[in-house]
């Protein structure tokens, strides 16, 4: 027997029963027709298999789709999320991930082993979705089979008693049978029933969509799980520092780091360029939150492909430029002030913007310059010299901290020590934001002292013995961090979500019900006619809409004298209801 | 630089002003239904107990005689012949306790019921105040009043009363939610104003973005909605308890008795949480849909699995189980509503939770 309720074997406590009657009598009575109402899958305790392999299979398969598994499959898989909520997750802080691996020594090697720095790509977390959607799969397959079955057949037929239904009317006729059936068939097709006449009476049915709309819904999350897998095997996340003027071309050489999905290929990139105009930042001047920023804008210009038309605009904090694909976001800013390098003759050896990392909120920032190559010093030797850069963009002197107190250019500052030697540049990937001071001598003061000096936008620090000059120059630059994602696939996992609520929606909100009338002549001659209602589940509007219809079909059948006189209610012949 | 938009202080402590006034009506209007409920118990009611007690005492198919027994009679009400129309007999899910629901907190006391409608007319009073506040502040700061938990839970509290005082317009029997809903309210408020308080303020850039209204008006709305679930799911545990000590001969307190006579039965109360829970899942759904495409473009990525999408998704699914619940047998009923508890439980940790011990992309200024 098939997992999915059938019209053949009606049985207590089926999934869609809440609206039939549990005692066996009564389910006799609903039959068929109250059991069917849903394509859910039946949540019988399907029997200890039998026969073998096949049978240990098939039992297996049966629990796996049953409604109960799919339930414990969701509750494990929200209990599951949790973990990855509260520990920090490598693929999203991965500094968190290392601080917390400092602090906990014993831990982290166990978190390590159950995968619990990420979670969400961890073997058990994907074994119960993969479960849940290969439930889902068994589930959906045989339902929309069972409802494609439903959709050509007809409506079924009116259960014996509809009086044991949860809506029921009766009343008695002058009427013939026929012509209330007619009646009654008309009706419940003007009304948008699919009806027709079994027997002694008319069956109708109504409500399809919300069977429609909870296949589409559970097939939604199929696609909405498929496009998320995909976009994550064929993403391609990379960033990239510009300061003002700089330009960017999309190709792997231009990132300053570079991440990708198991599937990506570099020419998957999409092809485009971007030069950063100017960014600009606005930030709150007073009240408490002075300094909190307000606007970051970057201006920019692109072209599409490689030989697009250039074309101007801006890059906002929620307003990414879109580009097939591709999107390019403004992740970060800092101050890049431009420095220029000296040597012993006056010969510039070094003019650039050096960008700089902020280290707090006011965008105190650290940095180094790097004098590669094209210095050689007073004795004429060649050497490289680098630059520890401290700055920050308001200077209080009453704050009794270096630290920069607002984060706009309002007293900018620079600090810097001085060193020559061999910057170990070399020596293979160096982190350009520090130095390597190994084969590096401090420049000295006269005192003996390390060298350093606060210079204002203009100053210029002479280093000791004619060996040459940095000056920080009046333009300060400031730099944007973009960040280029791409991620095949989100239109799909966006369509896929719609579809979702749309199902859903359908699902949650139309009833699909039944409504029985039967007309059979009384045993004194006089029509009876009976209606009846079933719902999919207890709901007050199934015996609205029976009230409505009996309503209409009383019109065009009116009462007749009831055969008991012993009833209260005598009958009233409506006004030019006659016949 | 630009300047920006300096935020109105004026404005702002008249918004101030009208929550605390709120609150003030909202603790009379806690008193009116006090009163109520004060009043309804010097009426016995005693209609669980009476029906239960037939149910116990007749035979096994009494309650399907009682159904069947008006059904074969032809009824016809109204005297007019417009209106005359069959009567459609209605038999409850067979299986179920044939309970009727309660009269409500005032217990078909006439001085109880009075207090009652001067609760509920508070209520509303409080509730104008209170939105009153709420735009008052959203004036104030020029944007949507969202933007830290104080922010927001001065627009849940307003939400979940107007969701209530909607529910009694259209004419539900929700009366008895009140005295339940306004303690919270006051709760939700006193925190609020205590705890939470936050100086009216602008939005940091992250937050400039038409998916804040959208995102953030359909997750409060959603969070007031899933609440009177939640309150009517507790409320239906309790009475369910109730309903199952009667039917098997227990003896349930004087004060539960007082208390839980008045409430609906249990099988409304079930029923209504489920409406309630049901008709905002989709909406629950849109939210973090909405909350993806958002940080879609705010973050670069629509799932980032940060610990409020996480418990977003949590609730969702949480939510989902309580429906798959209802539609699998040996499930239905109390499991359901445990689930149905969870699931909010969740909601509540995503809100309070995750804002206060877990620190993700969603923290903004002042929590
Ligand atoms: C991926 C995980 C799943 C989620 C998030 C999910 C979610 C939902 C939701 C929200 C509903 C309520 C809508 C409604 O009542 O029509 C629902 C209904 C339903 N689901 Fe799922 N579902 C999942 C997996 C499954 C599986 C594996 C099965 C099959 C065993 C299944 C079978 C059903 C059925 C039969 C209904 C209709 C219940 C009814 O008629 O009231 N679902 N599902």
């Amino acid at each position: 027997m098939s997992k999915t309720t059938t019209d053949k074997a009606p049985g207590p406590d089926t999934a869609s029963a809440s609206a039939s009657a549990s005692t066996e009598a009564e389910d006799q009575d609903l039959g068929a027709a109250g059991s069917q109402l849903s394509t859910a899958p039946r949540d019988e305790i399907a029997s200890v298999p039998g026969l073998g392999v096949i049978g240990w299979a098939r039992w297996f398969w049966r629990q796996l789709t049953s409604m109960r598994v799919a339930l414990l499959l969701l509750l494990l898989l929200s209990l599951a999320a949790i973990p990855g909520s509260l520990i920090p997750q490598s693929g999203n802080d991965a500094m968190k991930v290392d601080a917390f691996r400092k602090v906990h020594t014993t831990l982290a090697p166990v978190y390590d082993k159950l995968g619990l720095f990420h979670v969400y790509s961890s073997v058990w977390f994907s074994a119960i979705y993969i479960l849940l959607f290969v439930s889902l799969i068994g589930c959906i397959i045989p339902r929309t089979w069972q409802f494609v079955g439903q959709l050509r057949g007809r409506p079924p037929g009116a259960p014996g008693r509809l009086n044991r239904l949860p809506a029921h009317t009766t009343w008695r006729t002058d009427a013939a049978p026929e012509e209330v059936r007619e009646a009654a068939l008309a009706l419940l097709k003007k009304r948008r029933f699919r009806a027709h006449v079994a027997g002694d009476a008319v069956a109708a049915e109504k409500g399809y969509l919300r069977e429609v709309g909870n296949l589409v819904f559970h097939v939604s999350l199929i696609v909405l799980l498929v496009a998320f897998a995909w976009g994550q095997m064929y993403k391609s996340d990379g960033t990239k520092l510009m300061v003002e003027g700089d330009g960017f071309s999309n190709a792997l050489p231009m990132y300053d780091d570079f991440k990708s999905g198991s599937m990506f290929q570099n020419d998957d990139l999409v092809p485009y360029s971007f030069d950063l105009k100017d960014f600009r930042a606005t930030y709150e001047i007073n009240g408490p939150n002075r300094g909190t920023a307000r606007t970051f804008t970057a201006r920019i210009r692109y072209s599409e492909g490689a030989y697009g038309k250039q074309k101007s605009t801006t890059i906002k904090v929620n307003e990414p430029l879109k580009i097939g694909d591709a999107k390019v976001y403004l992740v970060s800013h800092g101050y890049a002030p431009v420095i220029t390098v000296r040597d012993g003759k006056g010969t510039v050896v070094f003019h650039d913007a050096v960008p700089l990392l902020p280290l707090d909120g006011n965008i105190t920032s650290n940095g180094v310059v790097k004098v590669m190559d094209g210095y050689r010093n007073p004795e004429g030797h060649k050497e490289q010299l680098g630059f520890q850069a401290f700055f920050v963009p308001t200077f209080n002197p009453k704050a009794g901290t270096m630290l920069s107190q607002f984060p706009a250019l309002v007293n900018p500052l620079l600090a810097v020590n001085a060193y020559h030697g061999d910057l170990g540049v070399d020596t293979g990937s160096q982190n350009v934001y520090q130095l390597d001071k190994t084969h590096m001598k401090a420049y000295k003061d006269a005192k003996g002292q390390l060298l350093k000096k606060l210079l204002r936008p203009g100053d210029t620090l002479k280093l000791p013995n004619g060996a040459g000059s940095i000056t920080f120059e009046k333009d300060i630059k400031e730099w944007a961090g973009f960040e280029m994602v791409q991620e095949p696939g989100s239109a799909w996992a966006l369509g896929g979500a719609l579809a979702a609520i749309f199902g859903l929606a359908c699902s949650l909100f139309i009833q699909r019900r039944r409504v029985w009338v039967r007309a059979l002549p009384g045993p004194d001659g006089v029509t009876v006619v009976e209606m009846a209602g079933l719902g999919r589940s207890e709901s007050a509007k199934v015996p609205e809409e029976l009230g409505d219809l009996a309503a209409i079909l009383y019109e065009q059948a009116p009462g007749a004298p009831d055969a008991e006189d012993d009833t209260p209610e005598t009958h009233v012949v409506p006004e030019g209801a006659e016949k | 630089m630009t300047l920006a938009a300096a935020t109105n202080e004026h404005l702002a402590s008249i918004s101030n002003t009208l929550i605390y006034s709120s609150m003030a009506v909202y603790t009379l209007a806690f008193f009116a239904y006090i009163a109520e409920w004060l009043f309804g118990s010097r009426s016995k009611v005693g209609r669980t107990a009476a029906a239960l007690t037939v149910d116990s005492a007749g035979s096994a198919d009494s309650a399907a005689q009682k159904a069947s027994g008006p059904a074969v009679t032809v009824k016809r009400a109204g005297g007019t012949a417009v209106l005359e129309r069959p009567k459609v007999v209605v038999r409850s899910t067979s299986g179920a306790r044939d309970v009727p629901d309660g009269p409500g907190a005032h217990g078909g006391d006439a001085q109880g019921d009075l207090y009652g409608r001067i609760a509920v007319s508070l209520t509303a009073l409080a509730f104008v105040v209170e939105l009153c506040g709420v735009v008052a502040r959203a004036a104030s700061v020029e944007r949507a009043p969202w933007g830290n938990m104080y922010e927001f839970n001065i627009t849940f509290s307003t939400v979940a009363v107007g969701v209530y005082l909607g529910l009694l317009a259209l004419k539900k029997n929700v009366r008895w939610l009140g005295l339940f809903l306004i303690t919270s309210v006051l709760l939700d408020l006193g925190l609020a104003v205590t705890v939470l308080y936050t100086a009216s303020d602008q939005l940091v850039p992250a937050l400039h973005s038409y998916w804040l209204y959208i995102h953030v008006s359909t997750a409060i709305f959603c969070g007031a909605v899933f609440y009177v679930g939640a309150v009517a799911t507790v409320l239906y545990l309790f009475k369910d308890s109730y309903e199952h000590k009667l039917q098997t001969g227990g003896k349930p307190g004087g004060f539960a008795t007082s208390v839980l006579e008045r409430l609906p039965a249990s099988a409304s109360l079930d029923k209504f949480a489920y409406r309630v829970n049901a008709a905002v899942f989709p909406l629950w759904t849109f939210t973090i849909i909405a909350g993806a495409i958002w940080a879609g473009d705010a973050w670069g990525r629509y799932w980032n699995w940060d610990p409020k999408e996480t418990w977003s998704f949590i609730t969702w699914v949480a939510y989902a189980g309580y429906l798959h619940a209802r539609a699998t047998a040996g499930w239905k009923g109390r499991k359901a509503a445990y689930l149905a508890m969870l699931a909010f439980g969740c909601w509540l940790f995503n809100y309070y939770g995750v804002n206060i011990f877990v620190s993700g992309k969603h923290s903004y200024a002042g929590v």
